[in-house]
């Protein structure tokens, strides 16, 4: 739970209801489906969760769910919005609402630290903070700063090519965006 | 939400407007997808076509947007406008795209060149409604910035690397230049119903210039001088009122033939 409260305050200050801290919790269980090692609260998408009053048509109250594209084309967004509510299903929840706001842009500063050592677990160097000038990206396979771009654009729109200069692996850098 | 609010200038003014930023980026998207999986390296090849994602991105952005809006003025139950229905549905007079973004792929030099010229105007029109007055369009215009930044530095690169590489590739950019030059007047010259964005065409035109003028010198594609000569060339326009090259008419066969031969056709 502290993990998840930590994961709460990248998105508000506001403390979840109890109603709301429950849907929090099963969102934390639904993958992104390009990089399964993270949920999509580590990729800090999910922007807002409301429970309404329970209700003869919602038992459980009616949740809706606030979320962010990442990237504007971005082809996993309908997949996200689809296993948010068959998970939420799964729960009881019946139908919820999904809301795409656009604004303020996705940022990967919204990515937790969890999220990004999961990442580097995976073989994908992550990103840095936006704040960070010229930070190196570091390879995943041996820690080596001594690493090149190969190419700006990878195998999703959020990924840049790279390769490390010392074991010669090319690897995936997650773009600070 | 408004119920339906009444059909004014205004709102028709932003419709055609928000459809013409839609249509740029889909036309040039499709033009560009043409690339795929024949692009020069494997790299390239995926770079052209994550950017093509990006500017579908965007244009469903867009789409969605003016459905609303359309949606939101008019009582059509049985007829809503969707972002589908725009993009699929529409005839050739109807799109509003610039003539540059249906001009032919042609080789790698004309795509990239196109593609940098390009994504310098949408840098700072984008820079620019960001601030729109308008939410909407205002949250699009700064989500989309993050993205065209990549294709500025991608397409930047490009030049450089072919303007300024062999005998061969620099005279490629240079036949890539006196044919896509001429249609670049047009994102600088305002339409009706582009004047009440809130958009400095002036300042557009200036950055612009600015910004192209370096790298084509870096480029050894130009030189100092020769931006006066560029100034005063003819520039086509017509794409953004509907009167169209006759290229387009094929690009829309090809993308609209499902939904045309198919309609309402879903997967």
């Amino acid at each position: 739970m502290n993990n998840l409260n930590n994961k709460l305050s990248l998105v508000s200050n506001n403390l979840p209801t109890e109603a709301e801290a429950a849907v929090w919790s099963i969102l934390e269980t639904v993958p992104d489906p390009e990089v399964p090692v993270l949920s999509v609260l580590d990729l800090g998408i999910v922007r807002d969760v409301k429970v309404a009053e329970p209700s003869a048509d919602h038992p459980k109250g009616l949740a809706s769910i606030t979320i962010t594209p990442t990237y504007s084309g971005c082809p996993a967004m309908d997949a996200i919005s689809m296993d948010i509510r068959l998970k939420m299903i799964e729960h009881g929840y019946g139908k919820v609402n999904i809301i795409s706001v656009l604004s303020p842009a996705w940022t990967t500063d919204w990515m937790t630290e969890s999220g990004k050592q999961k990442l580097a677990a995976y073989g994908i160097a992550p990103p840095s903070h936006s704040t960070v000038e010229g930070a190196p990206v570091i390879c995943p396979q041996c820690q080596s700063a001594n690493t090149k771009l190969l190419s700006q654009f990878g195998s999703t729109a959020c990924k840049a090519l790279y390769q490390c200069n010392d074991c010669k692996e090319p690897f995936d850098h997650f773009k600070c965006h | 939400m408004n119920a339906h609010p009444p059909i004014n200038y205004s709102t028709i003014q932003l419709v055609k407007y928000t459809l013409h930023l839609a249509d740029s980026n889909l036309i040039l998207a499709q033009r560009n997808g043409e690339w795929c999986a024949h692009g020069p390296v494997l790299e390239q090849d995926i770079a052209i076509t994550n950017i093509t994602l990006d500017l579908i991105g965007q244009s469903r952005n867009f789409y969605q947007y003016a459905a609303q809006l359309i949606n939101q003025s008019t009582e059509q139950p049985n007829n809503e406008a969707t972002e589908d229905s725009l993009a699929y549905l529409r005839t050739e007079r109807e799109f509003k795209n610039l003539l540059i973004t249906e001009l032919p792929a042609g080789d790698w030099a004309q795509t990239v060149l196109r593609q940098f010229f390009y994504s310098y105007y949408q840098l700072g029109l984008y820079e620019q409604l960001q601030n729109s007055t308008d939410a909407q369009i205002a949250a699009i215009a700064a989500k989309s910035i993050k993205e065209t930044k990549y294709h500025v530095k991608w397409s930047s690169d490009w030049v450089l690397r072919l303007g300024d590489g062999t005998e061969e590739s620099h005279q490629r950019m240079l036949k890539a230049l006196e044919m896509l030059w001429q249609y670049t007047g047009e994102m600088f010259a305002p339409v009706e119903y582009e004047l009440n964005m809130g958009i400095d065409f002036k300042e557009l035109k200036e950055g612009w210039e600015q910004q192209v003028f370096a790298v084509l010198e870096a480029a050894t594609l130009f030189q100092a001088g020769d931006g006066a000569q560029l100034n005063s060339a003819y520039m086509q326009a017509g794409g953004k009122t509907g009167v169209h090259t006759e290229r387009m008419g094929f690009i829309l066969t090809e993308l609209q033939y499902l939904q045309r031969t198919y309609p309402g056709a879903i997967w």
